[in-house]
């Protein structure tokens, strides 16, 4: 056993609400996602608020596809998943919203690092950043919340001018991660 | 709607069905082309502005029609996906079933086979039945097409009709009568214009 167990300290505890705003000054108003548990309190968010139209989808590629669908279709959209999500992606990544140059937006938390209890989503983490950049998608890591509104929506804005997707990394030093509970 | 299986069907040519599917649509309709030899004769049958044709995703044509879909309600969306294609992304059928979008259409060319890498035999081709699966899925409307008439009948009721339909084509070996543009972001720019979203 350790003797130091992580407690998931949050940096911010609203960082949920200051995506859902930065969404909306972007006009993203369709979310497709698979479920994490970090990120349930924005998955609930956009479930309540009527501004948005949330899709649950089966795999992060359908996500993928139905943002690419929407924003193409003049509706921007945000796909949220978690690291082993974005892991299966790298396929459509590349002969899609890049190649096509169609702005999907990303938002992954990032699990397997800062006291993963779970070998395989260690690794799995280490795949994310090596394809994010061989497949051509703009990406930041987010860690701190009195840096999270500029970053997001400084790089959705970035995303939408040079239609180049891009991938928002929700750092649990930001969200205050997943630990093994007691 | 009748349950019939595609072994039990007559086969149909993709681009011959296609060209009939096209020329039903006179409301700028949306279309969407899957990979391979289902966006090669899209493509063949005229390059109307509302077709987008993808260049890789295997599977996400369903997916993406229903992005279209979504953000353009009053539009009907048509998707032309590969029964291979379709297998890979199975799971979009029940999330196509439970967002129940009223405006997308879609076909699926079954010929039992992974044509354009060779022909390799694919699950469809020992008896995999995918009108039956995307029953399973929660789609209601969907139905083989027996042959060109039926599938007439039943692709014009389905534009009329709200909801979310699949038909299923048996399909027979011919290949795709010629290819597509492979410019994505030409391709995408006339597609946005296609469909005024630019
Ligand atoms: C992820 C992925 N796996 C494999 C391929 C190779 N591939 C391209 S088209 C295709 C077959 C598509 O089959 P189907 O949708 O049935 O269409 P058909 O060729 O029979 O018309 C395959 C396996 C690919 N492009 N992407």
């Amino acid at each position: 056993m350790l003797a130091v167990e992580g407690r998931g300290s949050v940096a911010d505890a609203g960082w949920h609400e200051t995506l859902i705003e930065v969404f909306k000054g972007a006009g993203i108003s369709l979310v497709t996602y698979v479920p994490d548990n970090v990120l349930r309190p924005l998955i609930d968010g956009v479930h309540a608020d009527p501004y948005f139209n949330v899709v649950p989808t089966t795999r992060e590629e359908e996500a993928v596809g139905i943002a690419s669908g929407s924003i193409m279709a003049g509706v921007n959209a945000a796909v949220l998943m978690q690291t082993s999500g974005l892991a299966t992606l790298a396929n459509v990544l590349a002969s899609l919203p890049s190649v096509y140059q169609i702005p999907v937006v990303m938002v992954v938390s990032e699990r397997g690092v800062l006291g993963e209890f779970n070998r395989g989503q260690a690794l799995v983490a280490k795949t994310m950043r090596p394809i994010l950049d061989s497949a051509g998608v703009d990406h930041c890591t987010i860690r701190r919340g009195d840096e999270l509104r500029f970053m997001a929506e400084r790089t959705i804005l970035q995303a939408l001018y040079t239609r180049t997707p891009a991938a928002l990394i929700l750092s649990p030093l930001l969200t205050g991660g997943k630990t093994i509970k007691k | 709607m009748q349950q019939e299986t595609s072994t039990s069907a007559g086969l149909m040519n993709r681009f011959e069905v296609t060209k009939r599917i096209v020329g039903m649509l006179k409301a700028e309709e949306a279309v969407i082309g899957g990979i391979g030899n289902t966006n090669f004769d899209l493509w063949a049958t005229g390059q109307r502005p509302q077709n987008f044709y993808m260049l890789g995703s295997m599977g996400l044509a369903f997916p993406i029609a229903l992005g279209v879909a979504l953000a353009q309600p009053e539009r009907n969306v048509v998707a032309l996906e590969g029964d291979g294609s379709l297998l890979m992304q199975v799971g979009c059928l029940a999330t196509i079933a439970m967002v129940a979008p009223t405006n997308l259409k879609m076909i699926v060319f079954d010929n039992g086979m992974y044509q354009i890498t060779g022909g390799q035999k694919a699950a469809t081709g020992f008896g995999a039945d995918l009108i039956a699966m995307a029953r399973g899925a929660g789609l209601a409307e969907c139905a083989w097409a027996a042959d060109e008439n039926d599938l007439e009948e039943k692709f014009a009721r389905a534009l009329a009709t709200p909801g979310p339909f699949l038909i299923g084509v048996p399909t027979d070996g011919k290949k795709a009568v010629a290819t597509t543009d492979r410019d994505p972001p030409r391709l995408r720019e006339s597609f946005m214009r296609g469909i005024g979203a630019k």
